[in-house]
């Protein structure tokens, strides 16, 4: 079935209401730290209050004799019993010699290299008790030097033996001769020095976890709040804690927001799962906020030079950009792909730049580890480009939509040269309907209005591209992945005809119960009402990869619609013996299997009866039951793409920006449930928006303490700081998935951030203001201003 | 220390010690675990409650300042048949959740809200959620629904 025809079916392009809601709005959901386990211990860890310190001796003796404690475990308990952390990316230098890969202990042995870098466990009857022993451990640290500003790490103490510059890689990609030559001929070059700041996700709900262990039965359960289940337990089993895999499930219930940080395997999950055995009993850890801000992984974290060489009509000749990104401490589980094959890749954007050369440092420094978060590379690239392109037009003398469609790629598939190949897309059509969607014509009369008041109004562009629904296995393995990126679909149809679906996909907002019910419902001409969504539990669902990179339902969905093309070639042969027609002669269609050219039609229930009660059944031919399974591994890379226009106002006097309408007109293929897609773009516009206006992780240069911790000195974005949305879609299909889906999670937070920023730059041109960077707060608007002035 | 109050209409009694805050006493000794914690800084708001008809952070009061209180969870909001409040109603309605996490939270403050500011303009109801915070809506589809739950209840 292909993607058009697919669209046509009922229940596709609907607005359901979610299946899970009612379990969210009445206080029934169940999230890890709602799960209290029998013989429940709890866990608090100690962690370091330095950026980089020797570990000179950590003394337990105090806390082991606390109220109510269980155990202690150090380092040292777990020194030569277990792995570190491992990577699951490896990058290689341009020399062909590997990153830079220091060991990431599950308790520092010898150092501590972050401030929350773990130190100890304790292990207690009650969480209280916990924390307050895990007070009286006592440790000697000899404080060391830290590193924190990137672009001085090579000169500061070495984190780790293993990198004396406190470099872990270099890493280039495109043809540097080429654009050297381009660059050398070219009529205009824009050069432009940005910073993409540091952000913390903030998951609403806190990671947490909940280890036991079964001594009858060897059997350990993990609950744990992330959202990829079967990755963490591959990773945990095979490369740190060396058990059997099958032993272990790990379960990932109702998880509260991801936004990327919970698709790692971290210290806390690990340490958990060990102890439990050695304790043979449950232990439960739940971060508090604090905790979340200093030890879950950190996203962004790029400084980066980019220029872009032109002809003298603003096309593009070659671009080239070089960036320091900020790997942390240590390498988190994919740290090491973020600021590489998914940020060069994509720098492209949707222009036909007909060279591209980028090369990326990537450093350590004692700050959390840096990893995927919402966008994850793709904002980052976003942001180059579409500043730089905004500057391009400025300095061309060119409005920012007209410098975009002069370099728009207009002919699929495309291939870049930085090695993606596009297979659809229509920018100019995301263009002209933001343009009408916002009311650009009507522009200059507000931007009157605003200046009678005294305001400074800017409208800003943002023609974002996104590389989704990664990838064909092969492909990154040749790029350095260490895992498989396909996924798993179960379809049991029960007796009586409804039907259970199990997905390695995992929904943690995102609403997979109802629009894979959707899918499933569509296909099988059954109400939506019939099928049910499994997912997070391995101890039910095949091996799958989880939720990540926007691809659940461009790959998970696919995954489930080869698991249903199975169902229905069976069902088929089951509907033809009763109906005494040859399997060839059978249609399917609205719940329904007719033999062509006849009236003959039998339901769609009596077929999955008959599968389960075989009496007049083909059993010398046909197996009973009617339960499939398919994996499907993508054979390209989905390319979401659209244009994001921002107008803000600003006030010169006191710098506050006020976003004063956002527009976001995106293709994301074929779409099942506009409800839960726009929902999506929302909550994306606000991490995006959030980013460019407020949000920033900020260590102290001197000490390493993280000076934003908690919700009074990190800025998160509240109700009150945005405008109603106005969205709008283009849709050219996917041409190499059944559903036609590019995948709509992370667009907004990708596309937004150069719109805002390109908007407040626009606004204050007059004023003599050439750049900015995020977050711009209203003292940095008002400062630019001020220097603007001398 | 000894603490009566009533939890959703039930007279409720637990022996807690001193220090227990509202919370934990609804989450760890009543087992009434849709009320959640985010943050420790009393300003996430995913763990409101409605005491003694206003809405009040329970991460942010001890259980021994509700003696005789009565309070209101998000497990007491539907009607007894399990009828939705118009609130929990227009959020599903009009998409007004994602993860659940800050849901339970969003609800009661949104109920107390529309009781203290019944014709709140669209403005107002962002402003008055200042103290509840979403990381997955973008607040669009809470601030639709707390207006659609504005119009049916004040119907």
């Amino acid at each position: 079935m292909g993607a058009n025809e697919f669209a046509k079916l009922p229940h596709i392009g609907e607005s359901l209401l979610r299946k899970e809601d009612l379990r969210f709005l009445t206080g029934r959901g169940q999230y890890t730290d709602d799960i209290t386990q029998a013989n429940q211990k709890y866990a608090a860890f100690v962690r370091s209050p330095h950026a980089h310190a020797a570990l000179k001796s950590v003394d337990t003796s105090a806390a082991a004799a606390m109220p109510g404690v269980v155990r202690v475990f150090t380092g040292q308990d777990m020194a030569g019993k277990m792995g570190g952390l491992p990577c699951g990316w490896l990058i290689h230098n341009p020399d062909g010699s590997p990153m830079k890969e220091p060991p990431h202990p599950i308790l520092a042995d010898k150092k501590v290299r972050y401030v929350g870098d773990h130190v100890a466990l304790v292990v207690a009857n009650t969480p209280e008790q916990a924390r307050n022993a895990a007070e009286a451990v006592m440790v000697d640290y000899e404080v060391l030097g830290p590193v924190i500003d990137m672009r001085t790490a090579s000169k500061a103490p070495a984190l780790h033996d293993e990198a004396p510059d406190n470099q872990c890689y270099k890493w280039t990609l495109g043809d540097k001769a080429a654009v050297e030559a381009a660059f050398a001929g070219a009529a205009h070059v824009t050069k432009l020095d940005i910073t993409n700041n540091r952000l913390i996700p903030n998951a609403m709900e806190p990671r947490a976890a909940n280890a036991s262990y079964n001594r009858a039965t060897d059997e350990y359960v993990l609950y744990v709040s992330n959202q990829n289940p079967h990755v963490e337990r591959l990773l945990m089993t095979a490369f740190v804690l060396q058990l059997p895999e099958h032993k272990v499930r790990v379960i990932a219930p109702d998880v509260g927001g991801g936004f990327g940080s919970k698709i790692f395997l971290y210290a806390e999950d690990v340490a958990l799962t060990w102890a439990a055995k050695q304790l043979n009993c449950a232990i439960k850890w739940t971060a508090d906020r604090s905790e979340s801000f200093v030890s879950d992984a950190h996203g962004r974290d790029h400084i980066t030079h980019a220029e872009m060489a032109m002809d003298k009509d603003g096309k593009f000749l070659a671009m080239r950009v070089h960036t320091n990104a900020n790997l942390g401490a240590y390498l988190s589980t994919f740290a090491s792909s973020v600021p590489t094959i998914l940020y060069g890749t994509l720098l492209a954007g949707q222009y036909a730049t007909p060279q591209i050369y980028v090369e990326v440092d990537g450093w350590f420094t004692s700050t959390a580890p840096v990893d995927a978060y919402r966008g994850a590379g793709r904002p980052e690239a976003t942001y180059v480009v579409e500043r730089l392109v905004t500057r391009c037009a400025w300095d061309m003398g060119l409005a920012q939509d007209e410098i975009r469609k002069r370099n728009f790629i207009t002919q699929f598939p495309y291939q870049t040269p930085v090695a993606l190949q596009y297979d659809i897309g229509d920018y100019p059509a995301c263009m002209d309907g933001a343009q009408k969607l916002a009311d650009v014509a009507g522009f200059d009369a507000r931007r009157k209005a605003s200046e009678a008041k005294g305001l400074k109004r800017g409208i800003g562009y943002s023609s974002y591209i996104e590389a989704c629904g990664l990838a064909p296995s092969n492909v990154a393995g040749a790029l350095g992945a260490r895992a498989g990126l396909f996924e798993c679909g179960e379809v049991r149809v029960h007796p009586t005809g409804s039907v259970t679906v199990f997905t390695g996909s995992h929904s943690h907002g995102q609403g997979h119960e109802t629009t894979f019910a959707q899918i499933v419902a569509a296909r099988l001409g059954i109400d939506p009402s019939q099928v049910d969504v499994v997912h997070g539990d391995t101890g039910r669902v095949p091996f799958g990869m989880g939720t990540y990179g926007s691809r659940s339902l461009s790959v998970g969905g696919t995954a489930i619609m080869k698991a249903l093309d199975k169902i229905e070639a069976k069902a088929k042969k089951i509907a033809a013996h009763l109906m005494e027609a040859s399997d060839a002669d059978i249609e399917f269609s609205g719940g329904e299997f007719k033999v062509k050219g006849t009236d003959k039609k039998i339901p769609f229930g009596q077929v999955a009866l008959t599968a389960y009660v075989p009496h007049n059944y083909p059993l010398d031919k046909l197996e009973p039951g009617l339960n499939e399974t398919a994996f499907y591994d993508p054979t390209n890379f989905t390319y979401p793409a659209g244009t994001h226009i921002c107008e803000v106002e600003v006030d010169p006097a006191t710098g506050v920006v006020r976003v004063d309408s956002f527009t976001a007109v995106d293709d994301f293929g074929v779409i099942i449930n506009p409800m839960i897609v726009e929902g999506q773009v929302h909550g994306g516009l606000v991490q995006g928006i959030g980013q460019a206006l407020m949000e920033h992780g900020v260590y102290d240069p001197e000490s390493g303490q993280l000076l934003t911790g908690s919700y009074s000195d990190y800025a998160m974005p509240r109700a009150a700081d945005f405008p109603v949305f106005k969205l709008g879609h283009v849709c050219t299909p996917c041409t190499h998935n059944p559903i036609g889906s590019k995948g709509c999670g992370e667009a907004g937070a990708i596309g937004s951030p150069p719109a805002v920023v390109n908007a407040v730059l626009d606004a204050l041109k007059d004023l003599g203001v050439k750049d900015i960077d995020m977050p711009v707060t209203s003292a940095r608007v008002w400062t630019a201003i001020q220097q603007a002035k001398q | 220390m000894k603490v009566e109050l009533n939890v959703n209409g039930q007279a409720v009694s637990a022996d807690v010690p001193e220090n227990t805050l509202l919370v934990q006493l609804l989450r760890e000794h009543l087992q009434l675990t849709g009320t959640h914690v985010g943050c420790d800084t009393a300003q996430c708001g995913a763990c409101t409650v409605i005491a003694n008809g206003r809405s009040i952070k329970a991460c942010n009061v001890l259980a021994a300042q509700m003696q005789g209180a009565q309070v209101t969870t998000i497990e007491g909001v539907a009607a007894a048949d399990g009828e939705l409040h118009p609130m929990q109603a227009a959020f599903k309605e009009c998409h007004g959740l994602q993860c659940g996490f800050c849901t339970p939270g969003m609800v009661m403050s949104s109920i107390d809200l529309l009781g203290r500011h019944p014709n709140a303009s669209e403005a107002e109801i962002r402003e008055l959620l200042e103290g509840n915070i979403c990381r997955c809506t973008g607040y669009q589809n809470i601030v639709k629904a707390v207006q659609q739950a504005q119009k049916s209840l004040n119907a």
